[in-house]
């Protein structure tokens, strides 16, 4: 297969030899882990653990020891679940649009990226079932012929959710896993410990570099990424659609797809850019994930950020221009009403914040840039919390206006997800190569031959 | 691995990019096609110097990623739309936009998994670990940075000797016998095999029975079998008199029960006068509640034929001139306070519905002593009905 790998950027700050790649990929695989990596290791696995314990707590008491009420249903449970599947999205978008549009640069990053992702649906994926309190009934959403002749309802958007959620969480998986194989191989051919050669062959499945598989590989990659791409789309869509398909004012609302993802890719950018900051100073692979990459993300972000700005607009704009006074009611009350702090941390930290992406400056100063993806993290955790508390909070009947106050437990079982994000991060930048060793290597000067004298 | 003296494969390393794809395009060329070119990552223009046609795994998606789709379209339908109907809101049991999401998720889950095990299992058939080329040398180079090309004995050109000196020819760094690895063989019977079966089904058996018959019984995975209220009859620690059923406060009357006054009085026929009037509808009504509630004992036409076949004294045919004069009132008390050893309905059947069964009454005795103008003003209906 012959992919126009035009030339973009410079890949690498200053060009490495194959091995010496190698060498430096699968560092943190045949030295030991330094101190700091436990403590790391100990803190974010103490925080998952808290949540694990705050999540046994629900379990045993009931739902009832979460914030929600009756007219607040969904609070943190279903803020949690929206900002991690959004998490997700920039892992894909990496691994399979940037492949599409030939992006080269995508390659320092995508594993990384694609690794986040499956991470991120983890932590989303806990939410739906916990939320409902009796996690053990989920196997009721998968149609199977049961005693009770029981069979989900295929028209909720709700279902849609399982669906797309579960088959984006598989094909993520595989699609990750394709690319490490290779990888796994090369591992297994470098390892000295027995115990390790014996778990990379396993994982290997006997890959052997054949160019009659590379041939079969390439096509499934591009396969793959042709798949993966309208799914991600679509996985943000059927869970704007949870919303959208509601006649909640304040989620009722056409742009909500769109918009959703616009929002994901945002804030999964903002996620991978702040991992990848860490990342890339502890391991040393400053010259692979270089400046030039953040760059670019950082543009992406921008980019998005102020799609997620004129969706704001746009939503206040409609509601105004519909001339439904509830709409009307809904978007005044989101903006000066309870939750008018939250509005307002919102857009700041999507909107105004990221504008400093047009400054060269701040998109290639590592501590700036660091600020900015953080507070969009922020941002976009609050954005969904508006979404969803504050258009809850002000229901048809004004009998049941309340407050949303969330509980201990709350916030116990959303630091857990970070826990559990961190410590699954952690584990994989130690057992597998945090960059794709056969697709970097791909790609170096001189690795492709010249045909007829270099002219491609 | 251990190698036996059987000749697999005769390979050699090239260095740089532009050597190895000459030298695919010389061994096509010389008519060689049990060969393969290992690479640490895909080169371009490898599989045009190979002489490879264009992988077909595409179609593997293509056409699982279809079946997917129509399938789960067709099984929603069937689900929703046959199987178990469903009632939202007065919407159409099938409506195709609403089924679209869940068809695009599967159509591309389906593609996706069946493209994986095609490609591992049928494109690639991994896992091979026992490949002879695993383990060698030339497998540690080429997944490094150099790049290799080997053939194998299977070919029909395979000449050892001329082989080497056309990769040495071509500019090949090293070149390399390969050969078949030992045949191991494992014994069924191995101590240790053995014990890891005993191992997987005692672990299996016990974290089944643990699951099924301890866990599911703790809160919170019970079901909510334990809950803080009181089931019937339990005795109860807060009131007095241990009964956690509470009476009725005295004169509570139960929704539809509103009390018989003449309950147990012989003959209150002058007070209760029929309220109905005997519509086609309330004949109806009267008619399958009489079907249900008398027939057993006085038969389907009232005429005292039992079906009881003599395990309860037969009621009697209520075709009785006694009977045809009792006035309603008299068949309703009846009914509601029970005659010897007929017993009373008062809790079966609601008041409506005992007028309903009197007024059928009166119709199935009509119907047995019909006379000559009865007959005339049936013919009437029917000519005005037209038939
Ligand atoms: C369990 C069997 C049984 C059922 C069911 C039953 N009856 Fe009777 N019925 C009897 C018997 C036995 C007698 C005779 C009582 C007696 O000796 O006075 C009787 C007597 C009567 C009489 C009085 C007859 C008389 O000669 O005084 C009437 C009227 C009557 N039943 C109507 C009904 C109607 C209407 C129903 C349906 C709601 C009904 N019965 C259901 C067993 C039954």
């Amino acid at each position: 297969m012959s992919l126009d790998y035009s030339k973009d950027m410079v890949q690498f700050t200053k060009e490495p030899k194959l091995v010496e790649l190698d060498n430096l990929i699968s560092k943190p695989m045949d030295t030991n882990p330094s101190r700091k990596y436990f403590i790391a290791l100990a803190f974010t696995s103490s925080l998952m653990f808290l949540g694990f314990l705050c999540i046994g707590y629900t379990f045993y008491f009931g739902i009832g020891a979460w914030g929600n009420n009756q007219t607040i249903a969904w609070g943190f449970g279903i803020t949690n679940f929206v900002f991690w599947v959004g998490i997700a999205h920039a892992g894909t978008l990496i691994s399979a649009i940037l492949y599409l549009l030939r992006q080269r640069w995508r390659n320092a990053i995508a594993r990384f990226a694609e690794a986040m992702t499956i991470f991120a649906v983890i932590c989303a994926g806990l939410f739906p079932i916990i939320h409902t309190g009796r996690p053990w009934l989920a196997g009721y959403l998968i149609p199977y012929p049961n005693s009770m002749n029981l069979w989900p309802n295929f028209i909720s958007p709700l279902d849609w959710d399982v669906f797309a959620v579960s088959t984006y969480f598989t094909v993520s998986l595989l699609f990750w896993y394709l690319g490490l194989v290779p990888d796994f191989a090369i591992l297994r051919d470098r390892a000295k410990d027995r115990i390790k050669k014996l778990i990379y062959t396993f994982f290997s499945l006997g890959w052997r570099h054949s160019n009659r598989h590379w041939r079969d590989y390439e096509k499934a990659y591009m396969v793959f990424a042709g798949l993966a791409t309208p799914l991600v789309l679509s996985v943000h869509t059927v869970v704007s659609f949870d919303f959208a398909a509601a006649i909640l004012p304040g989620w009722h609302s056409t742009i909500f797809p769109p918009y959703f993802v616009a929002g994901a890719i945002f804030s999964g950018f903002a996620m991978v850019v702040t991992a990848l900051v860490v990342m890339r100073k502890v391991f040393d692979m400053e010259n692979i994930i270089t400046l030039n990459h953040l760059e670019k993300m950082n543009k992406i972000i921008l980019l998005t950020g102020s799609m997620v700005g004129y969706a704001y607009l746009m939503e206040a704009f409609i509601s105004w221009y519909s001339g439904v006074p509830t709409e009307q009611y809904v978007a005044v009350n989101r903006a000066f009403g309870n939750y008018a702090w939250a509005y307002w941390t919102t857009v700041s930290c999507n909107v105004f914040f990221p504008q400093f992406f047009w400054f060269k400056k701040v998109r290639r100063s590592i501590p700036l840039m660091f600020i900015v993806v953080l507070l969009v993290n922020v941002g976009m955790w609050f954005e969904r919390y508006v979404i969803i508390v504050s258009s809850l909070h002000r229901d048809f009947l004004p009998s049941s206006w309340t407050y949303f106050t969330p509980s201990v437990i709350d916030f116990g079982i959303l630091i857990g997800s970070f826990g559990l994000f961190f410590t699954l991060v952690l584990i994989f930048t130690r057992t597998m190569p945090v960059i794709a060793m056969s697709e970097i290597k791909g790609i170096v000067e001189g690795a492709q031959p010249s045909h007829d004298g270099g002219a491609h | 691995m251990a190698r036996s003296n059987n000749l697999h494969s005769v390979a050699a390393i090239f260095d740089t990019p532009n050597k190895i794809i000459k030298a695919a395009e010389k061994v096509r060329d010389e008519g060689y096609n049990k060969f393969d070119v290992n690479t640490p990552y895909p080169l371009h223009g490898m599989d045009k110097a190979m002489g490879l046609s264009s992988s077909k795994v595409g179609f593997v998606t293509l056409f699982c990623g279809l079946f997917g789709g129509s399938f789960i379209l067709l099984f929603m339908w069937w689900t929703l739309a046959k199987n178990y109907q469903l009632f939202i809101g007065g919407k159409p049991f099938f409506a195709l936009p609403a089924f679209i999401p869940i068809t695009f998720e599967i159509t591309v889950l389906i593609g996706a998994v069946s493209t994986f095990i095609a490609l591992i299992a049928v494109f690639f058939k991994l896992p091979f670990n026992n490949h002879p080329l695993h383990d060698t040398d030339y497998m540690k180079t080429v997944s490094v940075d150099k790049y290799g090309i080997y053939i194998t004995t299977e070919d029909p050109k395979f000449d050892k000797e001329k082989i080497i000196s056309l990769f040495k020819s071509l500019g090949a760094v090293s070149t390399d016998l390969i050969y078949l690895p030992k045949q191991e063989k494992f014994s069924m019977f191995n101590l240790k095999f053995v014990l890891f079966l005993i191992f997987v089904a005692a672990g299996t058996s016990g974290s089944t029975y643990l699951l099924l018959n301890k866990l599911m019984y703790i809160t919170p995975f019970d079901w909510m079998e334990f809950q803080e209220k009181y089931t019937p009859q339990e005795t109860s620690l807060f009131f007095g008199d241990r009964r956690s059923m509470r009476t009725p406060v005295d004169g509570t009357v139960a929704k539809g029960f509103i009390p018989y006054p003449y309950k147990g009085i012989a003959n209150p026929t002058e007070v209760l006068s029929n309220p109905t009037i005997p519509t086609e509808d309330l004949l109806k009504m009267g008619k399958k509640k009489y079907l249900t509630f008398c027939s057993p004992c006085h038969g389907n036409f009232a005429e005292g034929d039992s079906r009881l076949n003599g395990q309860f004294p037969n009621g009697p045919t209520l075709h009785s001139d006694k009977i045809i004069k009792y006035s309603d009132g008299m068949l309703y008390h009846i009914i509601t306070n029970g005659q010897n050893a007929m017993p009373a309905y008062d809790l079966q059947i609601t008041r409506h519905e005992r007028w309903a069964i009197v007024d059928y009454i009166r119709v199935l005795q009509r119907a047995k002593n019909a006379k000559n103008s009865d007959l005339v003003e049936i013919k009437k209906e029917s000519t005005t009905n037209g038939q």
